[in-house]
C-alpha cells in the first residue's frame, strides 16, 4: 500500500515494520515527528515508547534494551548527538545485541538549528556505519536495513536523514502484514558477560575488531542497493564519448543533494542537445552514494575508471570529497575531484537544483552561451523591478519567526527587563522559543549558546563581574534537559544568579511534546509529574517562587526579588502555551482614545497589533489595531498611555 | 480538469500560522488520490512562529527534487501579498500567481525596522505577471475576507485551496481535492471549511467565467 506521509514518519514506519521494540528520543527539529509518529502508534501495537529526558538518557536507555537483546530506536537531531556522543563513542566499543538504530537528523541551511555539523562525520568519528537516504522512501528501507545490519555485525548503526528528507513528503511503500507482525511480543533477557564492561584492555581489543569491520563492511558496501550508478548517457553522444571525442563528467552524490543533481541534469541535458555546440556536449554518471561510512571503495574505484573529472555533490562537510580524493591519490589514479575545497560548490547553507544546476552548467561548457530557462526567474524578477524604474519597488518587509500573539513568553521578558531597568543585567538565554526573545523590540537575550548554557554561561559571567545582575531564561523541558546539573553548580559553588524558567507546560518549539513536569507521557498515558519549583528548593535554593507573568505586578515584583536575593535565585513562569490552550478573551484599540502613539507596536512586539487597513476600517486612520490573533494577554494595556486598549466584552 | 503535464509544480507561501503546510498536505494527497506521483517540501520548526513559510508540491510522473527549481512553478499561492514577491522568482514565465490581498503586518514593520507598502506591493505583483502577456494570470483575491464569511479567519487555507480548484489548472478535480481537505481538518470545522472552500471556489470560477473562459483553455 502507498500512502502519502512525511519523511520522519516513514522512519517511524520503517522502524515498527523492523519489529523495533523500544523507541527513545528527546525531540529536536527536523528529527521530532519520527518519536511523535511512533508514540502514537505504540499503544496499538505494544511496542514502548518514551520521551527521555536527554539524548544522552535516551541512547543509554536504548543501548540498554538492545544489551537484552531487544531492537531499539533513538532519535535525535544533529546537536542532541553531542549531548549523547560520550555513551555512542564508548557503544560503538562495546557493541549492541538487539538491533540498535540511531538516526540523527540534520539541518543543512540551518532552518532552525545553532550548528551546520555533519553526522556523517560523526558516524566516522565513532566508526560506526552510516546510512544516508535521498528520499522517505529510502529513508523507510535504510532503517529496516540499518537494524538487519546493527543485528548481524552487533554494532549501533547511524541513519542520518536531512531537513528536506524529514520534513517532505511523498507516497511511501507500507508493509502492512510487516506492520502487524510487531505486534507479537518476545521475551528478552540480559545474559551476564564481561564484554558489556568497558576497560582498557577490552577498549584496545575491541578498536582493533572496529577496525576490522570498517575494512569489511567497506567492502560489502560495495553491492548495497543503497549505493547505485546511474548512467546518463544517451544516443550518438555516448558512442562519442566512448570514442573518447567527450568528457564524461562523473557525480558523487549523498542524501538529498543527489536528487538536486538529478532534477539539475534532467534539465540540463535538454538544453545541452538542443544547444547544436557539438564541441561542447557531455556525457554524466551518477554514483549515488547511500552507505556514507565505511565508504564502498571498490565502487568508487570502478566508478571513477569509467569518467574523467569527478563533483562531488554532497551539503555540509566535504566529506565524501576528501574521502574520495584519498582514495584515488591512494590507488594511483588521476581523475581530477571537485568540489568543495576546489572552490565549485559551497561550504555552508543548504543546497538547491538550482545551484547544482549552475555549477554543472558552468563545469560542462566553455562558455556556451544559450539561454537558460530554467534561470530566468531571478533574471525575471530583476529585470521587473528596473522595469518599473525604481529600486525599492518590491521592498518587501523582513519577516523573521516571533513569539506568538499572547505568548507568555513575551511578558516574561517584557516584565523583567522593566524591573531590571537602569541595572545594566545581562540576559542569558537557552534554546527553545523564548531564543527568539532576543529580537526587536523585545531585545531581552544577550547570549544564546547551547541546551544548560542558559544557566551556565550566567555563572561564568557572575564570577568575574559581581556586582552586575545575570538572569538565565530557560524553559520547562529545558531545565530537565540540561540545566539541573548547572543549578546545582550554582547553589553549590555559592554564585549569585536569577535563573527564571519559563514554564509554559511544553516542549513548544519543536511541537508540543510531553515533558517530565507534565504528569503525561510520550503516549498521553498518566506518568508522576516532577515539580520544578520543588526540585530546585531540594537543590538548594534559597529563594524560588513561581509566579504567573500574566500576574503583571507580582511578576515584576518578584522579578526585583529575585535580582536582589543574595544567592542563586529561581523565578518559574509559569503561563501555558497559547498554542496548547484555549483563551476566549481578546482587547480592541479604542480608536477615540488611542493617540497614535506608537508604544503598543514599539514596545513588545506582539504580531496581532498592526498599522493596517483594518484600523482604517474599524474608523481609525492608520492607528495601530488588534487583528484576531489577539488571545488577551492584557500586556498591551501595560504600554499604553492613553488606556486606550480595552478588553471586548464576551456574552 | 486539464490533461496531465508531465509536471505540475505549486509553491505556497505564507506567513507561520496560516495553514500553508495543511494546504500543501491536501493537494499531495488529493494528487496521490489521483494516482499522481508527488512529493513536498515544508517549513517546519523555529520559522512556524509568524516567519515566512513556503510549502513546495510537485505533482507528475517523475520528481526527482522536493524543492521547485527558480522559474518552474506552475502556480503560485500566496496566503500574503508580500509572501508571494518573496517568492516570485520561482514562478515560471506563463505560471499563474494566486494571491489572498489582506496584509500580514510584521512585528518588523510596526517596530519601524521594516516596511510594507501594500500598494506598491500589488502594483509590482501585476506588473511582474502581467508583463509580456494579454492575458491576465495574476488573480488577487480577498480570501481573508471570505474566510471571515465561512466562520473563521483560520479557514483562509481552505479557501485558498478552493480558488486554487476555481482556476482550472490543477491534474486533479476539485471533487478529491475537496473531499481530501474535509479528511484533513478536525471533523467539527469539516462544515465551515466546505463553505470556504466553495467560496473561494466560486470567486475565481466565476471571475474566470466573466473572462469567457479564456484563461481555463490557454496554457
Amino acid at each position: 500500500m502507498k500512502r502519502l506521509i512525511m519523511g520522519n514518519e516513514a522512519i517511524a514506519l520503517g522502524a515498527v515494520e523492523a519489529g523495533v521494540e523500544v523507541v527513545t528520543a528527546y525531540p529536536g527539529t527536523p528529527s521530532s515527528e519520527i518519536v511523535g509518529t511512533l508514540a502514537k502508534m505504540a499503544p496499538e501495537y505494544g511496542f514502548y515508547v518514551e520521551w527521555s529526558t536527554n539524548e544522552k538518557v535516551a541512547l543509554e536507555v536504548a543501548a540498554g534494551a538492545s544489551y537484552a537483546g531487544a531492537r531499539s530506536l533513538v532519535a535525535m537531531k544533529q546537536v542532541g548527538l553531542n549531548v549523547a556522543s560520550d555513551a555512542l563513542m564508548s557503544l560503538a566499543y562495546i557493541g549492541v545485541k538487539g538491533g540498535l538504530v540511531l538516526v540523527v537528523a540534520d539541518d543543512p541551511g540551518p532552518h532552525s538549528s545553532q550548528t551546520e555539523q555533519d553526522t556523517r562525520v560523526f558516524g566516522k568519528f565513532a566508526k560506526i556505519p552510516v546510512f544516508n537516504p535521498t528520499t522517505p522512501q529510502e529513508a523507510k528501507e535504510m532503517v529496516i536495513a540499518a537494524f538487519t545490519l546493527s543485528e548481524a555485525e552487533g554494532m549501533p548503526v547511524l541513519v542520518r536523514p536531512t531537513t528536506r528528507v524529514c520534513h517532505g513528503c511523498a507516497s511511501v511503500t507500507i508493509d502492512e502484514e510487516k506492520l502487524k507482525k510487531n505486534g507479537v511480543k518476545k521475551e528478552y533477557r540480559f545474559e551476564r558477560d564481561p564484554k558489556w564492561i568497558i576497560f582498557p584492555r577490552l577498549s584496545y581489543e575491541r578498536h582493533q575488531w572496529l577496525v576490522a569491520q570498517e575494512k569489511k563492511l567497506a567492502h560489502d558496501f560495495s553491492a548495497s542497493p543503497f549505493n547505485e550508478v546511474i548512467s546518463l548517457a544517451w544516443g550518438h553522444q555516448d558512442s562519442a564519448c566512448r570514442r573518447g571525442h567527450l568528457e564524461k563528467l562523473g557525480l558523487i552524490t549523498s542524501g538529498v543533494a543527489h536528487c538536486y543533481a538529478m532534477e539539475a541534469l534532467e534539465r540540463l541535458i535538454p538544453a545541452e542537445e538542443a544547444s547544436r555546440e557539438g564541441t561542447a556536449l557531455r556525457n554524466y554518471a551518477v554514483l549515488k552514494i547511500g552507505t556514507t561510512h565505511p565508504l564502498p571503495a571498490d565502487l568508487i574505484l570502478d566508478f571513477a575508471a569509467d569518467v574523467d573529472r569527478i563533483l562531488v555533490v554532497e551539503e555540509q562537510d566535504p566529506y565524501l570529497e576528501e574521502a574520495v580524493r584519498n582514495l584515488l591519490q591512494l590507488a594511483g589514479r588521476s581523475n581530477k575531484v571537485l568540489g568543495k575545497e576546489t572552490g565549485d560548490l559551497p561550504y555552508a547553507g543548504e543546497y538547491s537544483p538550482d545551484l547544482l544546476f549552475k555549477t554543472i552548467y558552468r563545469l560542462s561548457t566553455s562558455g556556451a552561451a544559450w539561454e537558460l530557462s530554467a534561470l530566468s526567474g531571478q533574471k525575471r524578477v530583476t529585470e521587473t523591478a528596473a522595469s518599473l524604474g525604481k529600486a525599492e519597488t518590491a521592498e518587501i518587509p523582513v519577516r523573521p519567526p516571533v513569539f506568538c500573539a499572547g505568548c507568555p513568553h513575551r511578558a516574561s521578558f517584557y516584565l523583567f527587563k522593566e524591573a531590571a531597568k537602569g541595572r545594566d543585567a545581562v540576559f542569558t538565554g537557552d534554546i527553545g522559543c523564548y531564543t527568539l526573545g532576543n529580537a526587536p523590540p523585545l531585545s531581552a537575550l544577550d547570549t544564546c549558546l547551547c541546551m544548560g548554557a542558559g544557566v551556565t554561561i550566567a555563572l561564568g559571567l557572575a564570577k568575574v563581574e559581581p556586582n552586575r545582575p545575570h538572569v538565565g531564561f530557560v524553559g520547562d523541558s529545558t531545565f530537565f534537559h540540561s540545566c539541573l546539573t548547572g543549578l546545582v553548580n550554582a547553589v553549590y559553588n555559592q554564585t549569585k544568579i536569577t535563573l527564571v524558567v519559563l514554564d509554559n507546560s511544553t516542549t513548544a518549539m519543536t511541537g508540543h511534546q510531553p515533558h517530565p513536569g507534565l504528569g503525561i507521557s510520550a503516549t498521553g498515558a498518566e506518568a508522576p509529574a516532577i515539580d520544578i519549583a520543588t526540585v530546585c528548593t531540594a537543590l538548594g535554593v534559597k529563594y524560588v517562587r513561581q509566579v504567573s507573568p500574566f500576574d503583571f505586578e507580582d511578576f515584576k515584583k518578584t522579578a526585583l526579588e529575585a535580582m536582589e536575593f543574595p544567592g542563586p535565585a529561581v523565578v518559574v513562569a509559569k503561563a501555558p502555551c497559547v498554542a496548547v490552550s484555549k483563551s476566549r478573551r481578546k482587547y480592541y484599540i479604542d480608536q477615540g482614545f488611542c493617540r497614535n502613539c506608537g508604544l503598543c507596536l514599539g514596545k513588545i512586539g506582539c504580531p496581532a497589533i498592526a498599522r493596517s487597513k483594518r484600523g482604517t476600517e474599524q474608523g481609525g486612520t492608520a492607528k495601530p489595531s488588534i487583528g484576531h490573533t489577539c488571545r488577551g494577554c492584557g500586556l498591551c494595556t501595560l504600554v499604553c498611555p492613553c488606556g486606550a486598549i480595552k478588553e471586548v466584552e464576551t456574552g | 480538469m486539464r490533461t496531465l503535464q508531465s509536471r505540475f509544480d505549486i509553491l505556497l507561501a505564507g506567513v507561520g500560522g496560516q495553514g500553508v503546510v495543511l494546504a500543501s498536505r491536501v493537494l499531495a494527497a488529493a494528487a496521490l488520490k489521483a494516482g499522481l506521483a508527488t512529493k513536498t517540501s515544508e517549513t517546519m520548526g523555529m520559522a512556524q512562529r509568524e516567519g515566512s513559510v513556503t510549502s513546495h508540491v510537485r505533482i507528475g510522473t517523475q520528481v526527482y527534487s522536493p524543492l521547485i527549481s527558480q522559474g518552474q512553478a506552475n502556480l503560485l499561492v500566496s496566503l500574503e501579498p508580500a509572501e508571494a514577491v518573496r517568492n516570485l522568482a520561482f514562478l515560471h514565465h506563463s505560471g499563474w500567481l494566486l494571491v489572498n490581498t489582506e496584509a500580514v503586518i510584521p512585528v518588523t514593520v510596526s517596530a519601524g525596522l521594516s516596511k510594507y507598502n501594500d500598494d506598491k506591493i500589488k502594483a509590482y505583483l501585476a506588473a511582474y505577471v502581467g508583463k509580456d502577456t494579454k492575458e491576465e494570470r495574476l488573480l488577487l483575491i480577498d480570501g481573508s475576507k471570505l474566510a471571515r464569511e465561512a466562520g473563521s479567519e483560520k479557514t483562509l487555507n481552505s479557501v485558498m485551496l478552493g480558488a486554487v480548484c476555481g482556476i482550472g489548472l490543477l491534474p486533479m478535480t476539485q471533487g478529491v481535492v475537496l473531499e481530501t481537505l474535509l479528511h484533513m481538518v478536525p471533523p467539527r470545522t469539516a462544515e465551515m471549511n466546505k463553505k470556504a472552500f466553495n467560496l473561494g471556489y466560486e470567486e475565481i470560477n466565476l471571475r474566470l467565467a466573466d473572462r469567457g473562459g479564456q484563461c481555463i483553455n490557454t496554457n
